[in-house]
């Protein structure tokens, strides 16, 4: 009896210390952003209700986009080497073929619109400043047709392969479905953010060079293999769905995932980062299991012992 | 040479050449602990037992390791953790270890300030003990700069920078300790020598010496009694168990260890396996920059009351500068707790519940070490800076005080 109290002192001075510097500590360091919006209903410039001719999309897409940007997907490569694309604009214009996917609707019309307003960059290409962003504005054109350009990107690019779906892929192709499913996120990723970070432990180095997005950007992205450790899921949710929310006058761009997209970029970056996770989780109760019996065994065993002393 | 007869058994083969029997008397059998005693008194097991589990997963990391300022994040986040089956495991189990051993050492100095484990005779236990926590606290020092992630070269950059405020030699020997003018190469490599090689063999010897020192006084008990040793084992001995006043070491002091120690497992690895973001630091999986400061600079937990102590007093007084108070106070706070069998000044070896100006000064001490240890990790801004000011100015106070209260104890309890 005597020595549960003890215990309850000890244990209650350690709580009070830890909860100090733990989930207060934290709270104070890093206060909780705006949530997450994944309507972007900030951007009104277009009318989204209206329906796209895919068609009429494919040919104001081929007159306007393929000059920059491959949409491999449905047959139109690349023009030049990714290298000599960064030279040209920048940064390397990225592939086109999952955008009808993982950018969110209302988004990418807006974008098309206006990317500076839509990406969040205004203050690094103010109106009339000498910096222009390298793609150019589309707001000369109807809502209608940036409205066509969103049905055809949506209509050629690749559904998403349900976790059912991947696990009889993994099946079929002998692999583990941790393998196809980071595989198949991996594509997200590369499309969204592949043209600016590196994810170095997945294996990934980014389209642009260097040299070339350090001067694109002013500084250069981070590698994010670890990114999902050090800044950990929450943050990252509402990080990636807009920057300027978290780090004031950044120059990273907000990207304009749908919620899934988001989610399956955050999943990989899981998936790269701490790909032990799952070994973890299963490991862990096998050993507390076997302390516990220790625990119960040593129990009696004192029990037995002192019981001649006391 | 003496005469060996054949043995007839295996131990006596052992007896004849190393005196096992003897040894084992003298060691463990023999070895008599007071009967009155709780469970903090298991924590040197504790201690010992965690110290073995550093070592052994520190072996293990050890193997892919690379003390090389351009290899050593990703030798530790790539290959530890990714590549090496179960590198995962271990650098948890060292990480937590390392965090973890620290509340271990923290109980089991309160519990000897408690109890008065410190004095009339149980000096050098006290002092072996201080020399272990200021190895300890070098090595987890050491041990936190090699991922060399970001909190690993700021935390080294701030605490190097703090012997910059020593007079005269500070600015040569800062750059002594660092091998160059910045944190560097030649910082992490000599880091890395002293965390596996120096620190962990001085550990040994004295861990060593710690034991030894507790052969004579033998420790200490709930009720701070002293009675004659060689009678109660006597007594013990011949049969009396339950009469006398001590146990032996091995089985009945260990047996009790060792339902401490499973329970006390059971909570290491689950922080082990799902709460182990206290012992590794988020920040630290960026990889070090230095031309990138982090918002937040603090270091590992159990610094956080001493460090705290060091940002405390930021202004001027006295026309010293805020910034010499602080390294004096912070010099204090690593030194005090060194002499605190002369600070006391009460004859009385007792815990502090029956002690009635001690009592008041334990947890007023408890209190404020707390207070220090939170809002070291807090931004000192505004009314934090005052909190910090005012719980490193009580530290002070309350040490400068100690030997005050207890001659008065001494007083109003001989006068009773
Ligand atoms: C002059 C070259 C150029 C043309 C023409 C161009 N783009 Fe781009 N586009 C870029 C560049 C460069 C980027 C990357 C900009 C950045 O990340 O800062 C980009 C990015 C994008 C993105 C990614 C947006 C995001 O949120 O990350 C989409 C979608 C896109 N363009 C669609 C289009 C469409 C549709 C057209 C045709 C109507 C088009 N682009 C025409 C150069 C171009
Ligand atoms: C056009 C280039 C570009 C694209 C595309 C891009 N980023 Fe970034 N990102 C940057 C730059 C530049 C920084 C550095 C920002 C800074 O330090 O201000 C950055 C920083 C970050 C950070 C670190 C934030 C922090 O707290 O330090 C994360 C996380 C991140 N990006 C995630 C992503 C993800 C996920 C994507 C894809 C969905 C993405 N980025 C797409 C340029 C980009
Ligand atoms: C002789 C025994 C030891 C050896 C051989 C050893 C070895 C190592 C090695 C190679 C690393 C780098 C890998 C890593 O960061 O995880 C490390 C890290 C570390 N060690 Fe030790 N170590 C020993 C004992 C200790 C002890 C007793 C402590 C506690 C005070 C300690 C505290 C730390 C800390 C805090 C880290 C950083 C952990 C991290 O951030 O992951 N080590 N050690």
């Amino acid at each position: 009896m005597k020595e549960l109290k003890i215990l309850a002192v000890v244990a209650s001075l350690v709580l009070v210390t830890f909860y100090g510097i733990e989930p207060y500590a934290h709270h104070v360091m890093h206060p909780e952003g705006k949530p997450a919006d994944f309507k972007f209903s900030d951007l009104k410039n277009v009318d989204t209700s209206l329906k796209g001719d895919v068609t009429a999309g494919k040919e104001s897409f081929v007159n306007n986009c393929t000059a920059c940007h491959s949409l491999t997907a449905d047959g139109f490569d690349p023009m030049m080497s990714d290298a000599d694309s960064a030279a040209a604009y920048g940064v390397t214009p990225p592939d086109l073929s999952l955008a009808g996917r993982i950018y969110e609707k209302n988004f990418l019309a807006n974008f098309i619109f206006d990317p500076v307003t839509a990406t969040k960059v205004e203050h690094k290409y103010p109106a009339n400043g000498s910096k222009v962003y390298p793609m150019p504005a589309y707001s000369w054109m109807g809502a209608q047709e940036i409205m066509n350009i969103v049905a055809y990107l949506e209509s050629v690019s690749p559904k998403a392969i349900d976790e059912a779906g991947l696990a009889s892929l993994a099946a079929k192709e002998e692999r583990t479905l941790f393998d196809v499913s980071r595989e198949q996120n991996a594509e997200v990723f590369k499309s969204a953010c592949g043209r600016c970070h590196d994810m170095k432990y997945g294996g990934l180095s980014a389209t642009t060079p260097k040299v070339t997005i350090q001067g694109y950007m002013g500084s250069t992205p981070p590698d994010l293999s670890q990114y999902i450790i050090s800044r950990g899921s929450h943050y990252l949710d509402g990080f990636i769905n807009n920057p300027q929310e978290y780090l004031h006058g950044t120059g990273m761009p907000r990207v304009g995932l749908s919620e899934q997209a988001q989610a399956e970029v955050i999943e990989y970056m899981t998936q790269v980062g701490d790909p032990k996770k799952t070994e973890r989780e299963e490991l862990g109760p096998k050993v507390l299991l076997y302390l516990l019996i220790f625990a119960i065994l040593a129990y009696l065993w004192k029990r037995k012992i002192w019981s001649e002393v006391h | 040479m003496a005469e060996f007869k054949k043995a007839d058994s295996m131990l006596e083969w052992f007896d004849q050449r190393l005196g096992v029997i003897n040894f084992s008397k003298v060691m463990m059998t023999e070895y008599w602990i007071p009967k009155n005693i709780n469970f903090l008194w298991a924590m040197g097991a504790l201690l010992m037992m965690m110290f073995g589990v550093l070592l052994i997963s520190g072996i293990f990391l050890l193997m892919y390791y690379k003390p090389d300022v351009a290899l050593a994040f990703d030798s530790v986040n790539y290959t530890i953790m990714h590549d090496v089956a179960y590198g995962w495991l271990f650098r948890h189990i060292h990480a937590v270890g390392a965090s973890v051993i620290f509340l271990v050492i923290y109980i089991h100095m309160f519990t000897g300030i408690y109890y008065g484990s410190y004095k009339k005779g149980r000096e050098m236990i006290w002092l072996s003990g201080m020399l272990l926590f200021v190895l300890f606290s070098a090595e987890g020092f050491s041990g936190y700069m090699l991922p060399w992630g970001q909190m690993s070269y700021w935390a080294a950059y701030v605490i190097t920078e703090i012997f910059g405020g020593i007079p005269v030699i500070g600015g040569d020997l800062v750059v002594w300790i660092r091998g160059n003018f910045y944190v560097s190469d030649s910082t992490l490599t000599r880091f890395f020598m002293l965390h596996v090689l120096l620190i962990p063999v001085v550990m040994l010897g004295a861990i060593a010496f710690h034991f030894y020192s507790l052969r004579f006084p033998h420790v200490n008990n709930e009720a701070g009694e002293f009675f004659d040793y060689d009678v109660e084992a006597e007594k013990y001995l011949a049969g009396d168990k339950k009469g006398s006043k001590v146990i032996p070491f091995w089985p009945v002091f260990l047996a009790k260890d060792f339902f401490v120690m499973g329970v006390f497992l059971i909570f290491f690895f689950y922080l082990v396996f799902y709460y182990y973001g206290f012992a590794m630091d988020p920040v630290n999986f960026d990889k070090a920059d230095g031309l990138k400061t982090p918002t937040h600079i603090y270091p590992e937990w159990y610094f956080l009351w001493s460090y705290e102590v060091l940002r405390g007093f930021f202004f001027e007084m006295f026309g010293i500068s805020g910034k010499d108070l602080g390294l004096m106070a912070f010099a204090f706070a690593n030194g005090i707790f060194l002499v605190m069998p002369w600070l006391d000044r009460s004859p009385t070896v007792a815990p502090a519940n029956q002690r009635p100006y001690f009592k008041i000064w334990f947890w007023l001490l408890m209190i404020d070490l707390i207070v220090l240890t939170i809002f070291g990790k807090l931004p000192p801004t505004g009314a934090n800076a005052w909190v910090g000011f005012a719980s490193s100015l009580s530290f002070i106070v309350l040490f400068l005080a100690l030997p005050v209260i207890t001659t008065l104890e001494a007083k109003k309890l001989g006068a009773k």
